[in-house]
């Protein structure tokens, strides 16, 4: 493995991270839209919360997407062939949530902005749980042959450990979501979410102690990286009861932080566990490993280069661009005050 | 079309034509529409009337709805390379991949975050700098349309790479050969223009209708003016660089010409150009067809001729086709010559509706009002650029036959080994209903806003409801005296 190769890995889980981070409390935020704002006055102010910034954020994710595409083409080709039908349900969801910001607000009737309303919230559910389900699914390793084509079956994506990532990943975005309204709003809105999230954190520390047994059971970060694995997992555990702290102790910055943080160490979790792998074949050779899925050392030096030269220019503008609509929005019974 | 049977094959080709066809509607759209709204309002801040900043804010309206369907497209185009042709995305991961990454890092990140800036804080910052924001949301996305031209330009013509024969894909020895690719900088200028094209001709159609109706005369009028200048230097644009493509064809890819044209044999120094024909085991059947007109447009000269396609079919096989293979280059000919016709044609109709738009609609004069006729026409070429784009891709696309790599890799070898027939089926059909229903959604949403006129942006900064435009608010200030 050269050092360039270990690098993109890096990035590409930096992406991922930045991802999920971000994207995590927009799917948040459009499954709130129904599950949790009360009525319409509410759901636009959720929305508006996230009005300006989700495009961008979902960049991250074609960004990602790209990377992987530059960098390690033969894990980009497996993996998305390998999960067709997974990833056509993700962009189904993506585009529905993705144009429901848009239409709702032009919908003249209570029916259709009620549809695009629970477009976003099904949309954003529905993404999230699935990007769960698919990295723990490709974690316990898949059936690919020598050609790196993966041949799975139905168990293959849909299995017990698969669907409680899919759930513990919605539920992580879900709170997360409102650990941002609390930062974002004010008044009855803000307090609600805080009450959500004092209740719902004990339900995702179970959930987080079933995917740790299921980790355990399937796959094999326990046995080769076992001091690594059991410390991104307290990392993960902590950052979930400082969470949850915040919520019962009001400092809205630290939960949402921390909640981030949670989403962010699942990606390094995933990341550490497939290391010097990219992805796990249940026939050990088969395996797709770092240093022969990636492009040629011209072409990932050449994007050493130019990310290193426009990511730093991003990130400028784009915390700008947060800063600029850093203040809070007025809940909606003091608008109709 | 060729080879679209209910097969792996045919499927996966019919969803890639399907959806990148479908976001390909938007594309142009947005592009050129954010540059003439960017027009608009920098009309507005140096001349402070306010019709430019009504002008601006309704048009841009339409720009968001294009836009966001454009964006929920585009992921589609960028994840169904290794979802539907993995064994491409392999062959062609070490050069497609940068400058599709690089144009998420420093093309969709500007526009994405420009465009949110501009969209909420019309009441925030100084005119200036409000304007600044639409003008990099437009120069993001036409660096995005530069970045991803690069990859469909090296599929064209391929430069700048080694064959890796072991590994079976290809590696990029040059950057700046492939950025620097002849094909790119044809290609890309004509896209543009198509882009600036397609925006400013729907918007003047629309102005047309509206006019029919005697609806907010001053402001379409104006209007109007502003996207039919924007028109015709776009449609001389396109002419021009379609003119340079053509030519660079006849030698680069001559079967891709050849077809273009009608032409199955040689052509004689008469070179005689066809205006329709009929064509049947590559030849043609019947014809009508005017003399020295191909050689005006191919060779700019009276006297020359072309290659026909059994000719280049004999050299590509003699050059291709090794050990015995039998493979033909043939291309689907009557695809490529309508839509070849429909372009060329349609650019002259836009030259001459904007020359003539123009004229009835000087400043003193009322004829625009009185030619009811001519608004109509204006108002039913809404339709046409999006065909004519369409077309041209056609051209492009189909014209690569059997290549996906032009002369490195086949379509049928480009292909993901694990589609199913099954599964292909039903996402081609889902996908069908999803684009069938947003594009009825923006249609009917674009109409509303047509309806409800360019009083409903008068006041509001983007407020959710048109309805509540009295209310002048800007939510993201509201709330300041409550932070903490
Ligand atoms: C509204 C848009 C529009 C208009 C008015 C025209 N075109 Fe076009 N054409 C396109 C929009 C377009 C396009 C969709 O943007 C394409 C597809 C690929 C490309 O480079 O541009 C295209 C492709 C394309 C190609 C194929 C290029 C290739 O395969 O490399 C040729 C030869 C032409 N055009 C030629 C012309 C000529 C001679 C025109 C006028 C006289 C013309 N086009 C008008
Ligand atoms: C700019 C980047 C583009 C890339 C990298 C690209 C690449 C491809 C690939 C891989 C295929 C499938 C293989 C094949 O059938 O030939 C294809 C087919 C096709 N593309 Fe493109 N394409 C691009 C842009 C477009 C656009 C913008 C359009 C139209 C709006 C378009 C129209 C088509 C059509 C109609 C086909 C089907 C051709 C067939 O079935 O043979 N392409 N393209
Ligand atoms: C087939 C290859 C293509 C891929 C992989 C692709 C990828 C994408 C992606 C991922 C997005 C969403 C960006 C966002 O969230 O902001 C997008 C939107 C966009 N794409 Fe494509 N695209 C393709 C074809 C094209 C072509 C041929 C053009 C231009 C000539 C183009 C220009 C744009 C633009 C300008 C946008 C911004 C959204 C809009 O203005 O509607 N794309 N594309």
């Amino acid at each position: 493995m050269t050092s360039y190769q270990f690098i993109w890995f890096l990035l590409i889980g930096v992406l991922f991270s930045g991802f999920f981070f971000l994207e995590g409390f927009d799917f948040g935020i459009g499954m709130a839209v129904r599950f949790f704002a009360k009525n319409r006055a509410e759901r636009d102010t959720v929305i508006q919360t996230i009005g300006p910034h989700w495009d961008g954020n979902e960049v991250w994710l074609i960004t990602a997407g790209g990377a992987m595409f530059a960098s390690f083409p033969m894990w980009y080709a497996s993996l998305f062939s390998g999960y067709y039908i997974v990833l056509f349900l993700i962009l189904v969801a993506l585009i529905f949530r993705g144009v429901s910001f848009e239409f709702r607000a032009n919908m003249q009737t209570d029916t259709w902005r009620n549809f695009w309303e629970w477009a976003s919230s099904i949309g954003s559910f529905c993404a999230a749980f699935l990007f769960g389900m698919m990295f723990t699914s490709m974690i316990q390793g898949v059936p690919i042959d020598k050609n790196g084509d993966i041949f799975g079956t139905f168990t293959t994506y849909v299995n017990w450990f698969s669907i409680v990532g899919g759930v513990a990943v919605s539920l992580l975005c879900f709170i997360h979501g409102l650990n941002f309204l609390r930062l974002k709003t004010t008044g009855e809105l803000r307090d609600r979410a805080q009450k959500w999230s004092k209740i719902l954190y004990p339900v995702l520390l179970a959930g987080e102690v079933v995917f740790v047994i299921l980790l355990y059971l399937t796959t094999d970060f326990f046995t080769r990286k076992p001091m690594s694995t059991w410390g991104i997992l307290i990392a993960l555990v902590i950052f979930t009861l400082a969470a949850w702290w915040g919520a019962q102790a009001k400092h809205d910055w630290a939960s949402f932080i921390a909640s981030g943080l949670s989403l962010i160490s699942v990606v390094v979790l995933i990341f550490n566990g497939l290391f010097p792998r990219v992805m796990i074949a249940t026939t050990n050779a088969n395996s797709i490993l770092i240093k022969n899925a990636s492009s040629s050392p011209y072409t990932l030096r050449l994007m050493t280069i130019l990310t290193f030269t426009i990511l730093p220019i991003v990130l400028v503008y784009f915390i700008w661009s947060y800063w600029v609509f850093y203040k809070r929005i007025k809940s909606p019974k003091q608008v109709t005050e | 079309m060729l080879n679209v049977g209910l097969s792996m094959l045919g499927l996966s080709r019919f969803q890639f034509a399907m959806t990148t066809v479908f976001h390909f509607f938007f594309v142009p759209f947005s592009i050129g529409l954010a540059f003439i709204v960017a027009i608009m309002e920098t009309c507005y801040v140096v001349t402070k009337d306010d019709t430019y900043k009504n002008m601006t804010k309704f048009w841009g309206k339409i720009f968001l709805y294009s836009f966001a369907v454009g964006v929920v497209t585009g992921i589609i185009q960028e994840f169904q390379f290794g979802m539907n042709w993995s064994d491409y995305s392999r062959f062609m991961g070490d050069i497609f991949g940068a400058p599709l990454a690089i144009e998420a890092l420093a093309a969709f990140f500007m526009e994405s975050t420009f465009i949110g800036l501009w969209m909420f804080t019309w009441d925030r910052f100084n005119k200036v700098v409000h304007c600044l924001f639409i003008w990099l949301t437009a120069f993001g996305s036409t660096l995005s349309a530069l970045w991803i031209l690069a990859a469909n330009s090296f599929m064209q013509n391929p430069v700048g790479y080694a064959m890796n024969a072991a590994q079976h894909k290809v590696e990029m020895t040059s950057f700046g050969a492939v950025i620097m690719n002849r094909q790119l900088w044809n290609e890309f200028p004509h896209v543009i223009f198509g882009a600036f094209l397609t925006a400013a001709f729907v918007v003047a159609g629309c102005s047309a209708w509206r006019l029919l109706k005697k609806d907010h005369e001053n402001f379409y009028r104006k209007s109007m003016k502003v996207t039919l200048i924007v028109g015709l230097i776009a449609c001389l644009g396109s002419i021009w660089s379609g003119d340079t493509q053509t030519r660079y064809l006849i030698n680069n890819q001559p079967m891709k010409y050849a077809a273009m044209e009608g032409l199955w044999k040689n052509s004689t120094q008469k070179g005689n150009w066809s205006v329709i024909q009929g064509t049947k085991n590559h030849k043609t059947t019947w014809s009508i067809e005017v003399p020295y007109v191909l050689n005006i447009l191919g060779h700019h000269s009276l006297n020359g001729t072309f290659k026909g396609q059994q000719q280049v079919n004999k050299e590509l096989k003699a050059k291709y086709n090794k050990n015995g293979e039998t493979r033909n280059y043939y291309v689907p000919t009557r695809t490529l010559f309508y839509s070849f016709r429909i372009m060329a044609v349609s650019a002259g109709l836009f030259a001459l509706v904007a020359i003539i738009g123009l004229w009835f609609n000087r400043k003193k004069s009322q004829s625009i009002m009185r030619q009811r006729w001519f608004l109509y026409v204006m108002g039913l070429m809404v339709w046409l650029p999006f065909i004519v784009n369409t077309c041209g891709w056609f051209v492009t696309e189909f014209g690569r036959y059997p290549w996906v790599v032009y002369g490195l890799l086949t379509i049928a070898d480009a292909v993901s080994p694990t589609s199913t027939v099954a599964s292909l089926l039903f996402t081609n059909i889902v996908y069908f209903l999803i684009f069938a229903s947003l594009g009825a959604v923006m249609i009917i949403l674009s109409h509303r806003v047509l309806k409800q006129g360019p009083d409903s942006v008068l006041t509001d900064g983007y407020s959710t409801k048109p309805q509540d435009s009295d209310k002048k608010v800007d939510p993201y200030e509201m709330g300041a005296a409550h932070n903490d």
